[in-house]
């Protein structure tokens, strides 16, 4: 805990003392692509695609059917639960399907979509506005405001900004804002500081405001001068004292929250805990610059900056992207894909996914779309054996034991992979990139979690199925027993009866005496014939005769 | 438009088998042309020998076992193999050693365990050591450093046993500067007694401190490349200068220095070439520090109290037995974990 003392003294002017991770990665940046290219509205496509869950936790529940009109700012869809985030029409037009589409997802699974038609005129929904002063409202409206705005990370984990604005049990020391970009080829962070630097920082106030750390920083990467120089300025303009501005080495992961608290406070976020266990907040710039927009424009989240780039793009830039516009809209508009394009990625080279279609939609965490050539990125070499060279240990920022790890997940053996903390892989794939047998050792983590979470799965339910059986089993004994009881309870009364005559006669002669109580209790005589009308008699007569006359002729037509 | 997916990372791989194993190659450059320099052609016959066994060793294998033959062959593991066994074998030994090393070293200890990855022991010690045990007089044909022969010469004595008239064996041989204080000592000489016959360089074994020299040469430059890690070889060097300083101290008049130790035979190609085959080494940083300890440790033990005069193929194919045990305990602290 001696870091965490450390980071008690801390002054409001600190973070002038660095710290470092283990390992990670100097990666060439490939920025200079697009980080020169001024943010560019991208337009409205002429169908929006968006998905009902854009982040981490339940989808969105629809509240609006085929059919119906909407405006830019409508709600769509409402969360469900804490852990969600509503969705909002991105533009006007007409909803015409809520079904499942591709969505950008590594699995490539359709998922359940809203659908529309835009109609090209953007009209808004006339909302309250913006708060002239969010300094003298509560900090709890304006996390509803956050909440109702649909905002979650868009740093590209898409948790849920408000959850985890409320996250910590104890009072949060230090409010770190996230612009360190970390992955090559993204600069739509850096374009955001630098283009929009006061929106930022308007936004990191009211996040100030709410969760009252006792410092704040937001953190860029040494590699980013120009947004550094523009963050500055705009503080100096604004006279703002309580927010610092700290340059941080650009070494792959430090735009990882774990990572970047470290570098900035030395302290560790416990491996299962949030980082508001140790009294830290980290949020993107693009987060608090949604926040900002939600908060004093009214504004919901409806677009977010995407860098589109690559060597298969034409002309690579950065682009104010409405949520829900297809990826082959973006790419025409930064002049299509070169004869050569090979590769699709939403994401960094490092830690972004492919996929199959430019037809799956950006959302709320989708920060950057990269068409590569397969110049760019060859397709992987064939795999050879593991060599124990232990370069991926030395790379590795979450201190693993990647070479072992591979070694007990290759081999099914999860147990042992677990005890190596496999849940504590980031999937950072520094391994995988250093690796001179080239092993895809980041696809074989990921395939060794995903068993283990089968297997939990499958452990529940045979816990579940087991529990079943022993309950019946249980009943059953419980049952067999109590006949065995009952026996013995009827062999002792007869063996006592055995002193009599006869022990057959004897039961026979109880259970005449049984059967003639019960009857004196209940009242019944038997048959109910003996004080019956005349009328009835003769009723009975004529029922008789008749019962012979049918059986007689049932003989005959025998 | 349509397209093909892959996992991540995207970004092309930085580095290669081929390239490490290229590496290391190099780095023995300056180590074996000072050992040609040094004992004469033999060096480069038994390099060209074993490392040709050993190719043509691991292309049958790979055919037997339906492996694709050509890019196992081309991550250069079975010539470097070939390579560190040469150099570990005496210069003037009959052809059939080298080959014969190769061939176990290749088939037995590499191959039938499954392959460049799935040894247990270090190849080139293997093949090392059941020469050194089945052929220990053909071990002993150390040329003298003074009297080296040319190729022709070389030649003939290694492909048929057979010398000039003008030559005998014992004439161009000589035992090695280990071996030499190692029987002295046991004659109850003290070392100053040794010191004074020539045998002793300026700070080491004659001849072979400048071999030694040229080794950790290339093994400095392997570090500063990233092709190995620091801990193996300073784990091992200060396991053998540490044993030796402790007797060292005790009695200087019996025991060798330090300084001797670690510049006399097999220590620095041992420190920075041998015992650094990641493949039969622990895996875990610390878990290597205590690899590389443990060899320096029984090299300086075998060579002290043993029967033979070096220690360090020995002491590696120990080791290697302790690895899994060394990966399993010492292991770093993960990321956002309490100390344990």
């Amino acid at each position: 805990m001696a870091e965490r003392a450390n980071m008690q003294g801390r002054s409001q002017q600190a973070f002038d003392r660095l710290y470092r991770f283990h390992g990670g990665l100097v990666l060439a940046g490939h920025r200079e692509l697009t980080v020169t290219a001024p943010i560019a509205p991208a337009g409205i496509p002429p169908l929006l695609v968006l998905p009902l869950l854009q982040h981490i936790g339940e989808p969105a529940k629809v509240l609006v059917k085929p059919g119906d009109t909407v405006l830019a700012g409508e709600l769509l869809a409402r969360q469900v639960g804490t852990v969600s985030a509503a969705v909002h029409a991105s533009t006007s037009g007409t909803v015409v399907a809520v079904e499942p589409r591709p969505v950008p997802h590594p699995s490539g699974l359709p998922a359940e979509c809203i659908v529309i038609e835009t109609d090209g005129r953007d009209r808004w929904l006339e909302t309250a506005g913006g708060l002239a002063d969010y300094r003298a409202t509560e900090p709890q409206l304006l996390l509803e405001r956050i909440r109702d705005a649909g905002i979650v990370g868009l740093g590209g984990a898409g948790f849920p900004t408000r959850v985890k604005l409320t996250s910590g049990k104890q009072a949060i020391d230090t409010l770190i804002i996230n612009g360190a970009e970390c992955e090559p080829y993204i600069t739509c962070d850096q374009r955001l500081m630098l283009e929009r630097a006061a929106e930022v920082i308007e936004g990191v106030r009211i996040l100030q405001h709410i969760v009252q750390p006792r410092v704040c920083t937001i953190a860029v990467e040494d590699s980013m001068p120009a947004a550094e120089t523009a963050l500055r300025d705009a503080l100096e303009a604004l006279q703002e004292t309580g927010i610092s501005v700290t340059r941080v080495p650009t070494i792959y992961p430090t735009g990882g929250e774990r990572q970047l608290i470290k570098v900035l406070t030395g302290c560790e976020v416990p491996s299962q805990g949030l980082p508001a266990d140790i009294g830290i907040i980290c949020q993107n710039v693009g987060t608090a610059a949604a926040v900002y927009r939600a908060v004093c424009q009214g504004k919901p989240l409806v677009s977010r900056i995407v860098t589109v780039t690559g060597a298969g793009i034409l002309t690579p830039r950065n682009l104010e992207v409405r949520i829900g516009t297809p990826l082959s809209h973006l790419v025409s508009t930064c002049g299509g894909y070169t004869q050569d394009v090979e590769r699709l990625l939403i994401g960094g080279p490092m830690m972004g996914y492919t996929v199959n279609s430019d037809a799956v939609p950006v959302i709320k965490t989708t920060n950057c779309i990269l068409a590569v050539t397969r110049e760019e990125m060859p397709a992987p070499p064939p795999a050879m054996a593991c060599i124990r060279c232990g370069k991926c240990t030395e790379v590795c920022p979450a201190d693993l034991l990647p070479q072992q790890l591979y070694w007990y997940a290759q081999s099914g053996n999860y147990d042992a992979a677990q005890d190596y903390d496999l849940f504590d892989c980031i999937e950072c794939g520094c391994c995988a990139h250093v690796c001179p047998s080239h092993i895809p050792l980041v696809q074989h983590y990921r395939h060794a979690k995903t068993e283990i979470w089968a297997q939990e799965k499958q452990r529940k339910k045979s816990d579940l199925a087991r529990q079943r059986h022993e309950a019946r089993l249980a009943r059953l004994e419980r049952i067999k027993q109590e006949r065995t009881e009952k026996m013995a309870r009827k062999k002792q009364v007869l063996t006592q009866g055995a002193g009599g005559p006869d022990p057959k006669q004897a039961a026979i002669q109880a259970a005449l005496e049984r059967v003639k109580r019960k009857k004196e209790v209940a009242g019944i005589s038997p048959g109910n014939t003996d004080n019956l009308t005349p009328e009835q008699r003769q009723q009975i007569a004529a029922a008789d005769q008749r019962r012979v006359a049918q059986k007689n002729g049932d003989r005959q037509a025998d | 438009m349509e397209f093909t997916t892959y996992s991540s990372p995207h970004l092309p791989p930085g580095g290669s088998v081929s390239r490490m194993m290229g590496f290391v190659l190099l780095a023995l450059l300056p180590g074996s042309l000072c050992a040609t320099w040094l004992f004469g052609w033999g060096v480069l016959v038994n390099i060209l020998l074993a490392g040709l066994a050993a190719i043509a060793a691991e292309a049958a294998m790979l055919a037997a076992r339906r492996r694709p033959v050509l890019p196992a062959l081309q991550d250069g593991s079975a010539l470097l193999t070939g390579v560190l066994l040469a150099l570990a074998l005496p210069p003037l030994a009959p052809w059939w050693i080298p080959v014969i090393g190769s061939l176990f070293a290749i088939v037995i200890a590499k191959q039938l365990y499954g392959g460049l990855g799935y040894n247990p022991f270090n190849p080139a010690m293997a093949g090392y050591v059941v020469l050194l045990i089945s052929f220990p007089l053909e071990l002993s044909l150390w040329p003298a450093t003074d009297r080296v022969l040319d190729l022709q010469d070389t030649l003939l004595l290694v492909f048929s046993g057979n010398l000039p008239d003008t030559l005998t064996l014992d004439a161009i041989t000589m035992a090695t500067p280990l071996d030499i204080v190692k029987t002295r000592l046991g004659l109850s000489e003290t070392l100053t007694e040794i010191q004074g016959s020539g045998v002793l360089g300026s700070f080491a074994g004659a001849g072979w401190e400048w071999l030694n020299l040229w080794y950790l040469l290339g093994g400095l430059w392997l570090l500063q490349q990233k092709i190995i890690k620091w801990q193996i070889p300073a784990g091992m060097l200060a396991g053998l200068f540490l044993t030796a300083l402790l007797f060292f101290a005790w009695n200087p008049d019996t025991y060798a220095s330090p300084l001797f130790h670690i510049f006399s035979g097999a220590a620095m190609l041992g420190a920075f070439f041998i015992a650094t085959d990641p493949v039969s080494a622990s895996t875990t940083p610390l878990g290597r520090l205590y690899y590389g300890l443990g060899i320096g440790v029984l090299t300086y033990v075998i060579r002290t109290w043993g029967g033979y005069p070096d220690g360090v193929a020995f002491a590696v194919l120990l080791m290697n037995m302790a690895a899994p045990t060394l990966d399993h305990y010492p292991r770093p602290r993960v990321f956002g974990h309490d100390e344990s």
